[in-house]
């Protein structure tokens, strides 16, 4: 899925009514969007927390600086580790590593449902086939 | 909360920077860990910095941690620090860490450094400039500033890698630099050493995946052929066509082998191995098998060749293992000689010594080498303090001593360091100190000496190594580190002990006292070869004839390099002494390090029983051998050059080959006709062959491996292209070709064989006896390509080489041989591990290691009846039982009890 693809979902879901037309910048097409009041915002990550913050659903950012922190770090983990795997054994790892962190918890901060979750999902969606009974997916 | 840090990590950086905007809002405690230390439990691979909060989460992202510290000083998160985080994340670092690499790791300088960066750099800079802010988010210093100046420090603080002309970056770079939270953080980490500080810790870091693709280690580099001239060619068309004829008669086998004049005569050591344990794979790699793919080598080019090794017996290890096992050090030795043999034998190792440290020879020359030094005045007397136990009535060796650590005050430091901070420590200043055997309190007596006097001899070293060095085959680790105790200046160096396990002292005054260990181990590489014939000075005094060839791991070059050239050059005595060096890095083992006690990692006697040849251990050992650079054995990796290039690539060629000769020509090598595409691949072949002996001759042991594999490349694509099972259905042209083309394949194959003998002795006999290869062509490696198979040459029956190795197989060894829990070091000691428990080879277990399990499984004992108190979740119930059983397992076999439900075959 295209990053402007993926920011368009995300906007639905979060009840945004006009949807942004993002543009694609360089090798990685790295997603930009012009705002109207402002400088452009370049990257997945930082243009999903900006919609976040429009919709009036900043909880989904984290209430405490603990929560902040820790879907920051993922959404981080998003675009670096998922975004960037390269080989069959590095998502292996990587999906083992997620499974071992989830193990306890039931979204990425533990209990509350965060902009981290959402962006992982669609991340590992390619990737995880559905019938693969990924402890993941239920969590999601 | 607790901040894991380790030495010379980068991303402490920042991290210790942002630090200071949390003071006095939460308690923050620093620990140090190991760079290969998996602090986050759900992390496979190890990461620091990694913050854990006080409810137990992890941070592991270096942003996240520093963004978390401001976010508790009351910051608030905006779009523009998000995108500078964003793009740290994902476009300055590949960058950063692909410079930082090629500059610390490789020592690469200037554009070769610059060039991955610049155009971040240039990003930040024009971002500054159009902003015309003073700082990355706006005005004043914020989280964008901390983290992106902590990922730059290392590589900027070098003004060499600061463009001038990127103005912005410069002034922006040197403001934030110079805030105090911004120094501090710096002189914590670099601790004044620049750059070359974060090297320990970037060395044990995988190559970072920006340059994965681009050829830097091991990895073959796509083979572009070489133009060849029309001479060339000529050339390798002509001694083919000699065939057998250009081969000289083999040299009868000697015994024993001695230096003939006129004559290039080649002795080869390998480190002597220590007789208290089991080598590891890594000391395999690291010495024997090296100098044994050396010493094949040599006598393939019809050298004359000496290739010896032993066990060194002497020292106070020896006298602990003896306490240990409740044998006398005599019997320690004389059943460690036997593991190690029988260890070496497996590998085929082909010594022709492998003796043994404790005999009257080795007594005999070292008094002798002594006797002189003494005469000639290089020998001084001092007095040492010493703790003694006058309960044992003996003085105590470091590791015989416990007691306080004088720096942190933890109860069990050792005699020569502290488990806990990590502290070098002298046994006298240890608090409290014990005997470890009596534990009674040791007092501290004076002990009489004798020294090396290093200082007198530096000269005469210096010049010895002046005539020596330019132009021989020392390794650079080796040459870098005898350069770098030479500008430290040599210091006197002790050579006796208080023990009674050594070679005796001949001097009045000294008769409870033997050699060190150092100045007579590597005595013993003549002791073993006066062993071995009588005639032994004929090798070792006679430096005008003799090339010597000592290998061994980087940590011996001191003694090989410097104090033993010293001696032999004060004993003034003709010694012959080396000519070249050859020092490995170390191997690691999968990511950590190999640990007997820990039970992680293969040791030589385990590597029988997985059931795959020595000849593959051989090879994927040669080809990962840590040449220039340390490496890792990996299991994946290993089954993955077993299967591509061993099966896929040189087995394959090498039984189609053999296999067309069976089927098409009844086992007759059918006639050859070349045409000039098969005059180029022999010319392709006879450089690639040249390429191969340039590197043995210096050494090259891996790279050398390469250019075996390169010819069966180029050998399958010949097949591939030219298809003689197509052809040999044809025409009567078709046939002929189809001819040729086998004939050629199976010479290439039969020049294999001989090449892979160093490498893989068992499959390049196999192969040569499949092929009924002559014995001349067997045994003699020319630098030409020789029709060794000529037309009509009946071969033997083919059949596969290798086996595939599978998946199941490697994972359920990679589980074996995993180790246990005790990863962790003590400071993390409360931390519960939630890896899956393999314990099954944990062998050797100290008293402590069982002590801290007993504690851990008390504690998550607790934790377990806690949570069914408070009728916890059961997922997080089962949880926390399931870490209980593993660490009861483990503890199980730390004391050597008999597992419950036992897994697998336990081992001895």
């Amino acid at each position: 899925m295209a990053a402007a693809a993926e920011l368009t979902l995300l906007e639905k879901s979060l009840g945004l009514s006009k949807g942004n037309k993002y543009s694609a910048q360089g090798e990685r097409q790295i997603p930009v969007l012009q705002t109207n009041n402002g400088p452009s915002l370049t990257g997945l990550t930082t243009i999903a927390a900006h919609l976040v913050k429009q919709a009036n659903k900043e909880y989904l950012l984290g209430s405490t600086a603990e929560e902040k922190a820790i879907v920051q770090q993922w959404l981080e983990y998003r675009v670096t580790r998922v975004d960037g795997h390269s080989s069959k054994d590095d998502i292996h790892a990587l999906l083992k590593d997620l499974n071992s962190y989830l193990e306890d918890k039931v979204y990425l901060t533990g209990y509350n449902f965060t902009l981290a979750d959402i962006l992982l999902y669609y991340g590992l969606h390619r990737f995880i086939i559905v019938n693969l009974k990924h402890r993941l997916v239920r969590n999601l | 909360m607790r901040l894991f840090v380790s030495e010379g990590a980068p991303g402490s950086l920042p991290v210790l920077a942002a630090a200071r905007r949390a003071q006095g809002r939460a308690e923050l405690l620093i620990s140090t860990v190991g760079p290969e230390e998996c602090v986050v439990p759900f992390l496979t691979q190890p990461k620091v910095p990694v913050l854990q909060l006080d409810n137990g989460n992890y941070l592991f992202s270096t942003s996240a941690i520093c963004r978390y510290f401001f976010l508790l000083s009351g910051w608030e998160q905006d779009d523009l620090t998000n995108q500078w985080l964003e793009w740290e994340a994902t476009e300055l670092q590949p960058a950063l860490s692909a410079a930082l690499y090629y500059l610390v790791v490789q020592g690469k300088k200037g554009e070769d450094v610059l060039g991955p960066v610049r155009r971040a750099l240039t990003h930040i800079d024009h971002s500054l400039s159009r902003r015309s802010c003073p700082f990355l988010a706006g005005e004043t210093e914020s989280l964008a500033d901390i983290v992106l100046w902590g990922a730059l420090y290392p590589l900027l603080q070098d003004p060499a890698y600061l463009p001038e002309e990127l103005g912005a970056l410069h002034s922006w770079f040197q403001t934030v630099s110079s805030q105090e939270p911004c120094q501090r953080a710096a002189e914590t980490v670099l601790k004044q050493q620049g750059v070359l500080a974060l090297r320990p810790y970037l060395q044990k870091q995988p190559q970072p995946s920006s340059l994965q693709g681009r050829a830097v280690s091991n990895e073959p580099e796509e083979e572009e052929l070489a133009t060849l001239s029309e001479e060339e060619i000529a050339m390798a068309v002509t001694a083919w066509e000699k065939g057998l004829g250009n081969l000289p008669p083999l040299r009868p086998p000697q015994n024993p082998v001695l230096p003939v004049a006129g004559e290039r005569n080649v002795l080869i050591t390998s480190a002597l191995p220590y007789v208290n344990n089991v080598p590891h794979l890594g000391n395999i790699i690291g010495c024997v098998l090296s100098a044994d793919v050396f010493a094949r080598y040599s006598r393939l080019r019809q050298w004359n060749t000496l290739y010896l090794c032993g066990t060194d017996e002497y020292g106070t290890a020896t006298e602990t293992k003896a306490m240990e096992e409740g044998l006398t050090p005599q019997e320690i030795c004389d059943k460690y000689h036997a593991i190690h043999a029988d260890i070496y034998r497996w590998f085929n190792i082909s010594f022709d010594i492998f003796g043994r440290t404790t005999t009257p020879q080795q007594t005999k020359i070292t008094q002798d080498i002594f006797q002189r030094l003494f005469s000639r005045g290089f020998v001084l007397q001092d007095t040492v303090e010493q703790l003694r136990c006058e309960q044992c009535a003996r003085f105590l060796a470091d590791r015989f001593v416990e007691g306080v650590c004088p720096f942190c005050g933890y109860e069990e430091a050792r005699g020569d360091q502290c488990d806990k901070c990590g502290k070098l420590i002298n046994a006298t200043e240890l608090k409290k100190p014990q005997c470890k055997v009596c534990r009674s309190c040791p007092v501290v007596k004076s002990s009489q000496h004798l020294f090396l006097d290093l200082p007198k001899l530096e000269k005469r070293l210096e010049e010895w190594l002046e005539n020596t060095l330019p132009g021989s085959d020392w390794t650079p680790n080796a040459r870098f580190i005898i350069r770098s105790w030479l500008r430290d200046g040599l210091k006197p160096r002790c050579i006796t002990r208080d023990l009674k396990w050594g070679t005796p002292v001949p001097l009045e005054g000294f008769e409870d006292k033997v050699f060190y260990v150092w100045f007579d181990a590597t005595i013993g590489y003549l002791s073993i070869t006066a062993n071995y014939t009588d005639q032994w000075e004929r090798w070792w005094k006679n430096p005008e004839q003799v090339s010597l060839y000592q290998f061994m791991a980087k940590d011996n070059v001191p003694f090989h390099g410097l104090v033993f050239p010293c001696s032999a050059l004060g004993a003034e005595d003709n010694y012959t002494l080396v000519s070249h060096l050859i020092a490995t890095e170390y191997l690691n083992y999968e990511d950590g390090k190999f640990s007997k006690s820990r039970g992680v990692g293969v040791f030589g006697d385990m590597a029988q029983d997985t059931g795959i040849p020595a000849d593959i251990w051989r090879f994927y050992l040669l080809y990962i051998r840590p040449e220039g650079q340390d490496s890792a054995f990996s299991w994946t990796d290993m089954l993955l050059k077993n299967n591509s290039e061993l099966l896929n690539n040189l087995g394959n060629f090498i039984n189609r080959a053999g296999m067309f000769v069976s089927k098409f020509f009844g086992g007759y090598v059918p006639e050859m006709v070349l045409t000039s595409d098969d005059q180029r691949l022999l010319a392709h072949v006879t450089l690639e062959l040249q390429h191969y002996h340039q590197l043995l001759e210096k050494v090259r042991i891996r790279d050398a491996l390469r250019s075996i594999l390169t010819i069966s490349r180029h050998g399958n694509q010949y097949i591939q292209v030219n298809e003689p099972w197509k052809r040999i259905k044809g025409s009567e042209a078709d046939r002929q070709r189809a001819g040729t083309v086998t004939g050629l394949a199976v010479n290439i194959a039969a020049l294999l064989s001989v090449m892979l003998q160093p490498y893989m002795p068992t499959v390049s006999a196999t192969i040569q006896a499949q092929l009924q290869l002559p014995p001349p062509a067997c045994g003699i490696l020319l630098t030409n390509f020789l029709c060794t198979l000529p037309a009509g040459h009946l071969i033997g029956t083919v059949s596969p080489l290798f086996q595939k190795l599978e998946n199941d197989q490697i994972e359920s060894l990679r589980q074996r041989f995993g180790g246990g829990q005790l990863e962790e070091s003590l400071e993390l000691k409360a931390k519960v591990s939630s890896k899956p428990a393999v314990g099954e080879t944990v062998t050797a277990t100290g008293p402590q290691q069982i002590q801290v399990l007993m504690d851990e499984v008390t504690k998550q004992g607790n934790i377990v009846r806690e949570l069914k108190a408070q009728k916890a979740d059961k997922n997080q119930v089962a949880a926390e039982v399931a870490k209980l059983l593993d660490l009861k397992k483990q503890l199980a076999l730390a004391e050597g009890k008999p597992l419950e439900t036992p897994k697998g075959k336990k081992k001895k």
